[in-house]
């Protein structure tokens, strides 16, 4: 199952860039398409929005790729220690 | 709180409850009542008020919500969740009243936009701080092995408030006068200004009964210990260990868990009502049985999740949704579809009348033609045209409007379609207080289960009905094809959530 994880993280740090590819192409030709105020804040807020979102995407693919998450805490002796390990 | 005692947890539940349904209600309202809003505060003729209005409808559901659970969560881990969620209330209920109170733009002007802009932020920063507040009590309340069923009775408040708030605004519609035609009128008026100063009365009586509440056990025993955090918001997302929870319960859990909810309680309205045409009242009524009918769910699924675990019933309801959106969608489409229908062509009326132009020969023509169908549907198509009375000018394409009124058969087909997507609802959304609780941390809790509960909710879920109308013009052949959003999201989710999350009951979290 660990194997499993570490692989599909792999599979999330590949898909957050091309969510934002998709994201920001789909923006530009739907602005280009009709150039009103209300589709560029409409596209502008979900890119805002989306944008620091993916990145965390990318980052649970990293954390699953080096193996962060083969053992998810248990007991609650393990989630008082979160304090301990600052990033 | 031990394995067993349950004494005075009906008051916290009753309390907790109360306001977070006090809460959705008034964030419901606004959404609900956003068209005539937009004609009493933001006029398409002012093109800032316009934007204006983007901003508010966009801003406060899926900007400010995540805010607010960092600000409270922070606040609810520092100083205490009771009043916390005491502020958050008090904060709600408030900009809700005022926007009942606020004069329409015609009176003063652009002040008004500027005014319902800031309230409605501030209605979204408190709901971003409730939600987490309640649940966090709640639970900490709670006996150590019935956490998924306590706090699912939390769960039940987001759908009771929104169909508490479709219930008033449906009432109020008919009954501010005898005549319905007239009655419609004055709520579009001043009428829907009652639902929100209601609001008023439901949260001082909400206030008076959680001033009354203690606060939680297990945060009291933290603090006087003096082991509560210092600073919650390092704690929850700059420490390694912690924000490896946070983006796991955001990608394995809420993400999609919102998906669902607001496909099966928002979008699919919508899409009765936009893309199957079916008239205002009966597309929500469709929803307010299906609510109704759908609603002890959440308790049932809640307290099996304290047998079973949480893990696999969120994640078989996502499965559920990703794998029958399509069909449920597709079949509330072919209910009204005249196409599979007889038609008793005797009973069909056809009515012409011509306005002519002030000021010009032209005339404005408008042609009602109601068709009545064997099963008793009734499809009322008004087109409107102008008839031009100068030689050679042609006249533009009419603007056409359907309303289908069902018959009996397929209205209560529809309340079970319905209903089956609201069940998928209470499947990821009754046991996911309790795994959201039993993931953090006591001193960290609040903050850390707040933000990817909104960021699931606002952003993921509440982003549900525009991304998926967008997809509908952009992809303009498939009626369904809003729905590749809920389930790409839902399905990512659903593998996420199966392979990383641990379907474990752990009576000691915490304790």
């Amino acid at each position: 199952m660990n194997a499993i994880k570490k692989y599909l993280g792999i599979v999330w740090v590949i898909l957050g860039p091309l969510v934002i590819y998709y994201l920001i192409a789909t923006a530009q030709s739907e602005i280009a398409k009709k150039p009103v105020i209300d589709t560029k804040i409409q596209w502008s807020v979900f890119i805002v929005v989306f944008y620091p979102i993916v990145i965390g995407f990318i980052l649970f693919g990293l954390y699953a790729l080096e193996g962060n998450y083969d053992h998810i805490p248990a007991s609650s002796e393990e989630l008082d220690d979160y304090e301990a390990k600052p990033l | 709180m031990n394995n067993t005692e349950t004494k005075g947890i009906w008051k916290v539940i009753g309390a907790s409850s109360l306001g977070t349904l006090i809460e959705w209600y008034d964030f419901y309202i606004f959404g609900s009542l956003a068209t005539v809003i937009a004609s009493q505060f933001f006029p398409k003729t002012d093109p800032t008020a316009a934007l204006l209005s983007t901003l508010a409808t966009f801003a406060a559901g899926f900007i400010v919500r995540p805010f607010g659970a960092l600000v409270f969560g922070r606040l609810g881990d520092l100083i205490g969740r009771k009043y916390t969620f005491l502020l958050t209330l008090v904060l709600m209920g408030g900009s809700t009243f005022f926007i009942g109170c606020i004069p329409s733009y015609e009176k003063i002007g652009f002040l008004a936009p500027i005014l319902v802009l800031v309230l409605r932020l501030i209605q979204g920063l408190a709901l971003g701080g409730e939600y987490g507040g309640a649940a966090t009590y709640v639970a900490e309340h709670s006996p150590i092995t019935r956490r998924g069923y306590f706090t699912s009775w939390i769960q039940t408040t987001a759908t009771l408030g929104l169909f508490i708030s479709l219930g008033v605004i449906l009432v109020t519609r008919h009954a501010l006068d005898p005549d319905p035609a007239k009655s419609i009128a004055k709520f579009m008026d001043w009428g829907w200004r009652i639902p929100f100063l209601l609001s008023a009365v439901l949260v001082i009586v909400s206030v008076y009964i959680r001033l009354k509440m203690k606060e939680s056990p297990i945060f009291t025993k933290l603090k006087s210990e003096g082991k509560t955090s210092i600073n919650p918001l390092k704690e929850s997302f700059a420490h390694k260990a912690n924000l490896k929870m946070v983006l796991l319960a955001l990608f394995g859990a809420t993400m999609g868990q919102g998906v669902v909810w607001y496909t099966g309680q928002f979008y699919a309205q919508s899409f009765i009502e936009n893309v199957c045409k079916v008239d205002f009242d009966q597309s929500r009524t469709i929803l307010i049985w299906a609510i109704l009918f759908g609603t002890p769910f959440f308790v049932v699924f809640g307290a099996w999740s304290d047998k079973i675990g949480r893990k696999w019933i969120m994640i078989i309801g996502m499965l559920l949704a990703v794998v029958s959106y399509k069909y449920l969608f597709s079949e509330l489409l072919n209910t009204v579809d005249v196409k599979n229908k007889v038609e008793v062509l005797e009973k069909k009326e056809v009515k012409t009348t011509l306005t002519a132009v002030a000021g010009s020969t032209d005339s404005i023509r408008k042609v009602i033609t109601k068709s009545f169908y064997a099963d008793g549907l009734k499809v009322t198509e008004a087109k409107t045209d102008t008839l031009y009375a100068a030689q050679g000018k042609k006249t533009l394409k009419p603007e056409v409007k359907l309303s289908k009124t069902m018959g009996d058969g397929d209205y209560w087909r529809m309340v079970f379609l319905v209903w089956i997507m609201i069940v998928y609802v209470t499947m990821v959304y009754g046991p996911i207080a309790a795994f959201l609780v039993e993931l953090f941390p006591t001193k960290i809790r609040y903050t850390s289960m707040s933000l990817p509960y909104h960021i699931g909710n606002g952003v993921f879920g509440g982003l549900t009905p525009f991304i998926a109308t967008l997809f509908t013009t952009i992809y303009t052949n498939d009626k369904t094809v809003g729905l590749t959003y809920p389930i790409v999201v839902a399905a990512v989710c659903m593998v996420i959530g199966a392979v990383y999350i641990q379907n474990r009951v752990d009576p000691e979290v915490n304790l």
